[in-house]
């Protein structure tokens, strides 16, 4: 399996293929081909990632793509070791269930089989990421993976909003990339090669260190920023719930925003070896994720608020990692991606059966969905990391990661605390009480199987996904997954216990303010306008970036066109004037001294000819008196 | 007769033939002119499978011309000019096919015009002496000077003034300086134009500056450089769009050509006293250009901005002066060529239905013309150099060159790579998403059979080179390293730094690092 594991992108690839070359009218045909092909990969995916699961060696397989000359060698190729097996899992495992779930979702949409062409460009290129042996071939993916973003998010383009939260998504996440690709620069000036094996052994043996390994892992981190819409390039995210919410759930869920935090645990080496560069890392994370955690709390649109957690979560992953808790990050990383793929997937239901987004026009609506009610709690119960689900383990590690280091630990805690808050908040709000809009209540329905089973199996890998983390595995996730040296997890009972703790009293607020109405939401809110009214519009983040950024960089624009016109082909044009000018002046100079002067000899000519044409005037008695003058003076002057 | 006279003259004799066609038969024009230039194409491809790399100039053709003064028929081609000939052949081509429903009024006189062009072009390509080169660079100004004063749009007559008197002025310069050289080599031998002989001369530093800037004013408007840059944004949107495709797609080729070709290495060290002003004036036209974009509400002149842009980076990949960026280079004028010819072809098209290339005239026709708006899209990506299309190979080599040698300079050249994102990707919001403003752009054709036919092979050209562009660099870079041998042999080097920093900095230990990287444990 492992030899042929280069075939694994190659399939949704063909299927891209064969859908925009020649399928493209048949829209089941279409779908077919497209979840044939990531059948394909989900189960050669699976079988790469069992063979490797506690087999150290890491597999690798190249070409050279470009080799002219020892200063020009770029070979791509594949890499599989724990981490690319576990990735694998992850994209194939979530692809395939979204490819299966927007048989239902898309059914009736008009560009069924473009949507599935995107959807297989996207697997492609996210499964190459997590493949690549190089950085080189991960940054091509890597703006691959950006495309088809840019592309399903802006899927219903006609709605002004859709369009242009892709057009923002794919240039916020650019100026990310813009830090990537100098780290490239500096990664291949320094050590020479882009490939993994090659730059990790050069920062190993201090080829490159110091200031400029500083300065290159915070370029690739920069990458990372806005690819897993840290702060300040998260503002993309969110917007980007414009999409169809399968496509949400897939990319900007599971695994496209991952793959900054795979970006930062890929070059561990890196950040191991430059510290200021993984705090700065680790500060990033915590402030994206308590600062996202707390819009989380106020927003009303069912898909924002699960945007705002996934902000929030990959801080905690990102935090983790420059923390060192190379295991905590992936780690959540995986379960993460289960149990929010799954509550995504689940909003998309119920979106489908209300027509609405916001949870004020819903409620009481377990009644008429019960699989998509239960799948949902129990995604809810594992990112508010409740005994014995998956996230329980993974958040518990995340924790372990922060110890000794106070200030992260207690913001940590408090993140769990919002995050246990705001979902139950809108499980209960969605799924419970009375119904608010009882017409869009009387509407609604379950939604059909191909939805609801990939609800149900992403329900039980959010519940067991976990378990290959117990601390007390032989082979447990820390031994196959890990950076330098395969480990095993501390378990902290006591921290367990209190992250457990802080957990449930955010599931208890939750229930007294949504769902017993002991507290009054309005009270709290009259409580503390201010801060409801800076979390509502997400801490004015957008707005801010238009009066600082936007509007100057178009001003300025403007004053250069304003320049481009007036100084430079005001030059051009100028210097054009003055020739012609010049040649005016010339005519002039010249119609009046060179062509005078030619006319002033003819005129003299001319005038000299008038005198002396008396002289011959053709009659004899004048040339007799001239003769006889001319001898009169000539015997004078004798 | 050579292959190359062939491509040369082949397109002038069809010309001459057009013009003495009878005017009842001028609606034949168009096919006789897609013949001609389709069997140019298909005589060019000879070229490419029969160019063997790193052997210096091929195909050599050597003829007396003017022996009193040395004036020789000669021509060749080699890494740095091949594919330059091949791409003049294929737009040429492509010109040519897409003008059928665009140009109605005197036919002849307009495809004639595009095929003297082509002619000119290959002649100036192919020169290796270099009184031939600049007979050429000066004839290929004429039948474009007719393709936009007569068939361009409303300012066409102030436009493509502005273009041949500019290029004109530049290159009076330049032809001193051509004279100058000819004196020069009269004084110690026979005089001679021939640029071989040329490049053995040794001539004093400080004469070599002045030499050099002769010929670089010249090429840099050509280019054209920020801030000669002007006349191009007129020029391209008053030009009919198989004008603008030439023009884009070969003829500021001629510039960076030029500086590859005669400036640098005739002149290493005029190159190097003023090689900062390049490096600055790159920089600053990659940004300056990309800023100009956004501001465009015309089509055409975001593209002509966005060529500016581009072009800068050409000459940054030049600056660098080791083979990463030259090949990045060599290669991204072939890219440039190929997405903006096509980004021009595709802004003709539209206007054809339309007749208006504002911004705000369109707006949600993706829903309307969807293969159009796929196609654009493509095309768009890779003027962005999105990765997997041409315009990230070209890129990503060039920076690659040239962060070796200046990491801050090109740092703030990466901005232009976000930049160009922006402007694209906003011109592509407002043009082809959101709803259909207008009533009139409710029922647009989509591509046609023709039309299609006319800008797939570039899109299968931008995927192509995107995805595996060794075949192009292979033929391109043996001969850079010519190349650069010659330029760095004569005296310091001229990439502003000195040797010794450049070498630790580039080639770094590759035995060490990268053979482990080849996989001999992969496959376990």
């Amino acid at each position: 399996m492992i030899q042929t594991a280069w075939l694994i992108p190659i399939f949704p690839l063909v299927a891209m293929a064969a859908i925009v070359l020649f399928t493209h009218r048949h829209r089941a045909l279409s779908a077919g081909i497209s979840i044939a092909a990531v059948s394909l990969s989900f189960l050669w995916g699976w079988s790469v990632a069992v063979s490797v699961w506690g087999d150290p060696t890491v597999h690798r397989m190249s070409f050279d793509w470009l080799n002219l000359g020892e200063s020009m060698y770029i070979p791509i190729g594949i890499q599989i070791d724990g981490l690319t097996g576990m990735m694998l899992v992850v994209v194939t495992t979530v692809a395939l269930m979204v490819q299966i779930y927007s048989l239902g979702y898309m059914r009736d949409d008009p560009r069924y089989s473009r949507y599935y062409a995107y959807l297989s460009l996207f697997t492609m290129a996210m499964l190459t990421l997590v493949l690549a042996d190089n950085f080189f071939l991960m940054f091509v993916s890597w703006e691959l993976v950006g495309l088809a973003s840019y592309l399903l998010i802006g899927f219903w383009f006609e709605k002004q909003s859709a369009a242009d939260a892709g057009k923002k998504a794919f240039i916020t996440t650019r100026l990310g990339d813009l830090g990537f690709i100098l780290g490239l620069l500096l990664l291949y000036t320094g050590c020479g090669t882009l490939t993994f094996q090659g730059v990790f052994s050069a920062v190993d043996s201090h080829v490159l260190s110091g200031g400029l390994l500083t300065i290159a892992g915070l370029c690739l981190f920069a990458g990372a920023v806005g690819k897993s819409a840290q702060v300040p390039l998260h503002v993309w995210l969110p917007d980007a719930m414009e999409g169809p919410t399968p496509v949400s759930a897939l990319i900007h869920a599971a695994t496209m925003v991952v793959a900054g935090v795979y970006l930062v645990a890929r070059s561990m080496s890196i950040f191991l070896a430059a510290d200021r560069a993984a705090m700065v890392v680790a500060w990033i994370g915590i402030i994206t994720s308590v600062m996202a955690a707390s819009i989380g709390l106020v927003q009303n649109d069912i898909k924002r608020v699960l945007a705002y957690s996934t902000v929030s979560q990959l801080g905690y992953m990102i935090m983790a990692l420059g923390l060192g808790g190379f295991t905590a990050g992936t780690f959540h990383l995986m379960t993460h991606a289960f149990f929010k793929a799954l509550l995504f997937l689940g909003a998309g239901s119920v979106i489908h059966a209300v027509h609405t987004n916001d949870i004020r026009e819903m409620g009481g609506l377990h009644a008429k969905m019960k699989t998509t009610s239960i799948t949902f709690l129990i995604a809810a119960l594992a990112i508010a990391g409740v005994f014995p689900l998956s996230g329980f383990w993974s958040k518990d590690e995340i924790v372990a990661a922060t110890l000794g280091h106070p200030i992260f630990t207690v913001l940590t805690l408090a993140v769990a605390f919002m995050t246990a808050f705001y979902m139950f908040r809108l499980y209960f709000l969605t799924f419970t009480g009375k119904p608010r809009d009882q017409h869009k209540f009387d509407h609604a329905h379950e939604s059909p199987k191909t939805m609801t089973v990939p609800l149900q199996i992403l329900a039980v890998l959010s519940v067991v996904s976990g378990w290959i983390g117990l601390p007390w595995l032989e082979h447990g996730f820390s031994s196959v997954v890990f950076h330098e040296h395969p480990h095993h997890p501390e378990f902290h009972v006591v921290w367990a216990f209190i992250a457990a703790l802080v957990g449930l009293s955010g599931i208890g607020l939750a229930y007294m303010m949504y769902y017993k109405g002991s507290i009054d939401p309005e009270r709290v809110r009259a409580r503390a306008t201010g801060l409801y009214t800076t979390l509502l519009n997400k801490y004015y983040f957008d707005e801010a970036y238009s009066v600082l950024f936007v509007r100057p960089y178009y001003t300025m624009c403007r004053g250069w066109f304003w320049f481009d016109q007036h100084a430079i082909d005001g030059a051009v044009n100028g210097l054009g004037r003055v020739s012609v000018a010049w040649s005016v002046f010339n005519r002039w100079f010249d119609e009046t001294f060179v062509d005078g002067a030619v006319n002033g000899v003819g005129w003299l000519t001319r005038g000299f000819g008038a005198i002396v044409r008396h002289l011959q005037t053709g009659r004899v008695q004048n040339y007799a008196f001239i003769v006889f003058a001319a001898l009169v003076v000539l015997w004078l002057l004798q | 007769m050579g292959i190359l006279t062939f491509l040369i003259f082949w397109p002038a004799l069809a010309a001459l033939v057009l013009l003495f066609l009878p005017t009842r038969h001028a609606h034949r024009a168009g096919w006789i002119a897609a013949a001609t230039a389709a069997i140019e194409w298909i005589a060019s491809l000879w070229l490419w499978f029969g160019f063997v790399p790193g052997s210096g100039f091929q195909f050599v053709e050597h003829a007396q011309w003017i022996p009193r003064f040395g004036v020789a028929y000669q021509l060749g081609v080699d890494g740095i000019s091949l594919l330059l000939v091949l791409l003049t052949t294929l737009l040429t081509l492509i010109g040519v096919a897409s003008s059928f429903s665009a140009i109605s009024a005197s036919r002849k006189g307009y495809y004639a015009s595009l095929l003297l062009l082509e002619t000119g072009v290959i002649g100036a390509f192919c020169a290796t002496d270099v009184f031939l080169f600049y007979v050429f660079w000066e004839a290929m100004l004429v039948p474009m000077y007719f393709l936009i004063g007569v068939w361009g749009g409303e300012r066409r007559i102030y436009a493509t003034i502005k273009f041949v008197l500019y290029t004109m002025a530049g290159s009076l310069l330049m032809l001193v300086a051509i004279i100058w050289m000819y004196q020069y080599g009269a004084r110690s031998g026979a005089g001679t134009f021939n640029l071989s002989d040329w490049y053995g001369y040794s001539i004093p530093p400080s004469t070599q500056v002045w030499l050099f800037a002769a010929f670089a004013l010249a090429f840099a408007i050509k280019v054209p450089m920020f801030p000669f840059h002007t006349w191009l944004p007129d020029a391209h949107v008053q030009a009919p769009a198989a004008g603008s495709v030439m023009l884009a797609g070969v003829l500021l080729k001629l510039g960076t050509y030029g500086f590859f070709r005669f400036a640098v290495p005739l002149f290493p060290q005029g190159y190097a006293a003023l090689a900062d002003t390049i490096w600055v004036l790159a920089v600053v036209g990659i940004v300056y250009g990309a800023v100009m974009t956004l501001i465009q509400s015309d089509v055409k002149s975001l593209i002509a901005y966005s060529s500016v842009s581009h072009l800068g980076f050409v000459m940054l990949g030049l600056s660098a002066m080791n083979l990463i960026g030259a090949s990045g280079s060599v290669l991204q004028q072939i890219n440039h060529g190929i997405s903006t010819g096509a980004l021009f072809l595709l802004v003709g098209m539209i206007y054809e239905r339309r007749h208006t290339r504002q911004i705000d005239d369109y707006g949600g026709i993706y829903a309307v013309v969807p293969v159009f708006t796929s196609v654009f899209l493509i095309v768009a990506l890779s003027s962005i150099g999105l990765p997997g299309t041409n315009g990230f190979v070209g890129e990503f080599l060039i920076l690659l060159g040239a962060f070796a040698v200046r990491p801050i300079f090109t740092a703030v050249a990466t901005v232009g790579i976000v930049l160009a994102a922006g402007y694209m990707l906003w011109m592509v919001r407002r043009v082809f998403f959101g709803t259909v403003t207008r009533p009139e752009n409710e029922h647009i054709r989509d591509l046609g059979f023709r039309e299609l036919a006319v800008v797939v092979p570039l899109v299968i050209l931008i995927i192509w080179v995107g995805v595996y562009p060794r075949p192009f660099l292979d033929r391109i870079n043996p001969d850079l390293q010519n190349w650069l041998q010659r330029v760095h042999a004569s005296g310091p080097c001229p990439c502003g730094i000195n040797k010794t920093t450049a070498s630790t900095l580039v080639p770094f230990d590759t035995t060490g690092a990268i053979h482990p990287a080849s996989g001999q444990d992969g496959g376990g």
